[in-house]
């Protein structure tokens, strides 16, 4: 049995442990509001891009000319991986599922003969992917100095992709990020940035309404071309913020365990203290009377 | 009937009201909107937008580029970046006029849309430093 000393010691480290994890879940738990609202404010831009995109696909989409970014180069076998993680952990399962998802996306495209590639945003899928897939990583990029992610920060990312995607490089780009469903739900999702998934065939079955009519200044093809990299940037600013959102939800509820779990073993541990101490004291009784009645 | 003009950037919505009329910076020179407009998606540059009400201008903004969407009851403005003309700064303005310069002399001249790229920055940093200026 453990010494008095050694248990006092022990409760003492997880008490401040618990202190430390309980300090975390509401920081982690104010960062989210925050992140949360940050989401929430980036919502409007997305929505009305959609809009216009669709408008503006619907038309484009049957020209033999129109964009990459739209249609994608007509192949498939160079597929490029943009795997969107948090730069810290001790936030529960959220690192290694995204982890886990994007070696499941590796392993199959590769099963089915593609050329992966990997861009990494965020230190831990970086830590993660580098491990097996070393060769594969041709980017890496991470914002663990910032507050929070601002737009231009992913404008750099997105003109990468951009001009990888103008030199031939690859021929899908998906996205593997956290998707923000609720503050202790967060699922790793797979999103096609390149060629653009088309909106559920409306135009088969509304054949343009008046208010489809649009006309162009300048042409559709310059706007597209400039509307297009602007709504990858977007995406994958939409994917940052949720992943950075969910990150803060994963901590809080990783550390919310944490504090409880911290809690149940310093009852554990005291308990234990008090019935040594206890038994302690009662054999120093014992041997007190039995040395008494030897005399 | 007033026509509800919207100005979003990629952060947040920026403004959401109906005005008389709104003055955008099209790429190919401004343009007024007007209540019951034909239905357009256009391409914006640098510049800034009016908003009329009642016969005078009572907000203006300063925006780096972008895309209107135009219907007959409404305008929305996706920004690039979007700032009240009062807050633009001169400096700020001066820096990045110099920078886009400078971006447009290292820019290789056989590469054309680079070239537009590095002019379009130009002209976006142009805009600003006149919007600080009329403020």
């Amino acid at each position: 049995m453990a010494s008095l000393k050694a248990l006092r010691a022990r409760i003492n480290s997880v008490k401040s442990t618990r202190k430390i994890t309980s300090a975390m879940k509401m920081v982690a738990a104010s960062k989210l509001k925050r992140a949360q609202t940050q989401a929430e404010a980036a919502r409007p831009y997305a929505e009305r891009m959609q809009r216009m995109l669709a408008a503006l696909a619907v038309s484009a989409a049957g020209s033999p000319n129109a964009p990459r970014m739209l249609i994608g180069t007509g192949r498939d076998q160079v597929q490029l991986l943009v795997v969107v993680t948090a730069d810290r952990g001790l936030a529960g399962g959220f690192n290694t599922n995204v982890g886990r998802a994007a070696r499941a996306a590796i392993l199959r495209l590769e099963g089915e003969g593609k050329t992966v590639r990997v861009i990494t945003v965020g230190r831990k899928g970086r830590d993660y992917l580098r491990r097996e897939y070393a060769d594969r990583l041709i980017g890496e990029y991470s914002f663990a100095g910032k507050k929070r992610v601002e737009f231009s920060d992913v404008d750099e990312v997105a003109a990468r992709i951009t001009a990888m995607l103008a030199a031939g490089e690859f021929d899908v780009c998906t996205i593997v990020y956290n998707r923000f469903v609720s503050v202790i739900s967060q699922v790793p999702t797979e999103a096609r940035l390149v060629p653009l998934p088309m909106p559920e065939a409306a135009p088969a079955e509304k054949p343009a309404g008046p208010q489809a009519q649009y006309e162009f200044e300048p042409d559709e093809e310059a706007i597209l071309a400039a509307l297009l990299p602007r709504n990858m940037a977007i995406q994958l600013f939409r994917a940052l913020i949720e992943s950075a959102a969910g990150e803060q939800g994963a901590r809080m509820s990783a550390m919310d365990n944490a504090t409880r779990n911290a809690g149940d073993m310093i009852n554990r541990l005291t308990l234990n203290y008090n019935r040594t101490r206890q038994a302690n004291i009662t054999r120093e009784l014992i041997e007190i009377i039995s040395g008494a009645e030897a005399l | 009937m007033p026509t509800l003009l919207e100005i979003v950037s990629p952060d947040r919505l920026l403004l959401s009201q109906p005005v008389d009329m709104a003055v955008i910076p099209a790429a190919e020179g401004e343009m007024g909107v007007l209540p019951g407009h034909a239905p357009m998606i256009v391409l914006l540059q640098g510049g800034t937008i009016a908003l009329h009400e009642g016969g005078r201008v009572t907000q203006r903004l300063y925006i780096s580029g972008g895309f209107a969407e135009v219907t007959p009851e409404r305008c929305t403005v996706l920004a690039d970046e979007a700032v009240a003309v009062a807050e633009v700064s001169r400096s700020a303005a001066e820096a990045r006029l110099a920078e886009a310069n400078a971006a447009y002399a290292a820019a290789d001249k056989a590469d054309i849309p680079a070239l537009d790229a590095a002019m379009q920055r130009q002209q976006a940093a142009r805009a600003m430093v006149a919007a600080a200026e009329a403020a």
